[in-house]
């Protein structure tokens, strides 16, 4: 950052190795899906999107190379939805039972 | 290398000062974006933890493979995109702008495959908020499901087609020769867009499909 003109460039390479690692998480996303972990099962398929996920961000839309800033944008808005889920799991469930 | 002519708006400094304001602008509209997907997923699990049996005859309505397609689809287009990015800056244009079509095409593949898999649920009769048309529900929420399938995925795919929309218009300034080594911003911007709805993809593929 700054206004010296100087920005990262990401090298071909670089490109390669992401879109490999992306592939090869997408087969795990649906190979992993095959076994019945129970409640697990939602929580490693969001485990594994999130990797995915962090890959594009970091590498694809250069977020590692990106100002702290832009980061902690970003994080605030998943935080403010774990702030959603959070409350809306609380609110739900100390409730008298919808379906009932 | 070519050079592009970019006159920098007067309220600001410098050429960087110009892009970084505008990506921070991009960043915050991707806030914006996270927020409104996210509160529908929530939504989403919030029903999928009060009708599990809805869910999980909703899933096994859904053909994994025209997703698990899609996925691939939209990686590939987000390489492509990051590509157009890296040629445009290593001044290669007609490698950026093959890099465009390609990804351009890829949305068009994947709003294909998304045809086929709503004209099939409209044959079966599962509209959208309607599904008394379908005779094998077996759970009486299946409905609700369903609507959160047609919400998401509706949703997203209209991402996708302004983001085609937006690259079909980055495409027309690269090749007017309006984009080059020293001046990416717009191509920057509908690329972190066009990732975007890569990375909600990467979300709903496992949860719709998958779970």
């Amino acid at each position: 950052m700054g206004s010296n003109g100087q920005h990262h460039l990401m090298s071909f390479k670089t490109h390669m190795v992401v879109i490999a690692a992306l592939f090869f998480l997408t087969v795990v996303t649906v190979w992993v899906a095959q076994f019945d972990f129970g409640a697990f099962n939602i929580v490693i398929a969001l485990g594994v999107a999130t990797v995915k996920a962090l890959l594009v961000l970091a590498y694809f839309m250069h977020l590692k190379w990106d100002s702290m800033m832009n980061r902690v944008l970003l994080g605030s808005s998943f935080f403010f939805l774990g702030l959603l889920a959070l409350f809306l799991f609380l609110d739900i469930y100390t409730r008298v039972d919808p379906r009932a | 290398m070519s050079t592009v002519n970019h006159k920098v708006a007067h309220h600001f400094r410098d050429h960087d000062h110009e892009y970084e304001a505008s990506k921070q602008g991009i960043w915050l509209f991707m806030c914006t974006e996270i927020l409104m997907f996210g509160a529908i997923l929530v939504g989403y699990f919030v029903y999928q933890s009060l009708y599990p049996e809805a869910w999980f005859e909703g899933a096994e309505l859904l053909d994994w493979k025209k997703g698990a397609a899609n996925t691939v689809v939209l990686l590939t287009s987000s390489l492509t995109m990051a590509l157009a990015i890296f040629y445009i800056r290593s001044g290669k244009r007609q490698a950026a702008i093959w890099n465009l079509v390609v990804t351009l095409v890829c949305g068009f593949i994947f709003m294909g495959i998304k045809y086929v898999e709503y004209t099939h649920k409209f044959d079966v009769g599962l509209f959208p908020g309607d599904i008394s048309g379908y005779a094998n529900a077996v759970s009486p929420d299946l409905n609700m499901y369903i609507g959160f399938y047609y919400m998401l995925t509706g949703l997203h795919g209209l991402h996708v087609l302004i983001g085609m929309g937006l690259i079909a218009w980055i495409l027309v300034r690269i090749i007017k020769g309006h984009y080059g080594p020293d001046h990416w911003t717009g191509v920057e911007g509908v690329g972190i867009f066009w990732h975007l709805v890569d990375l909600v993809w990467i979300y709903l593929f496992p949860i719709l499909y998958l779970v």
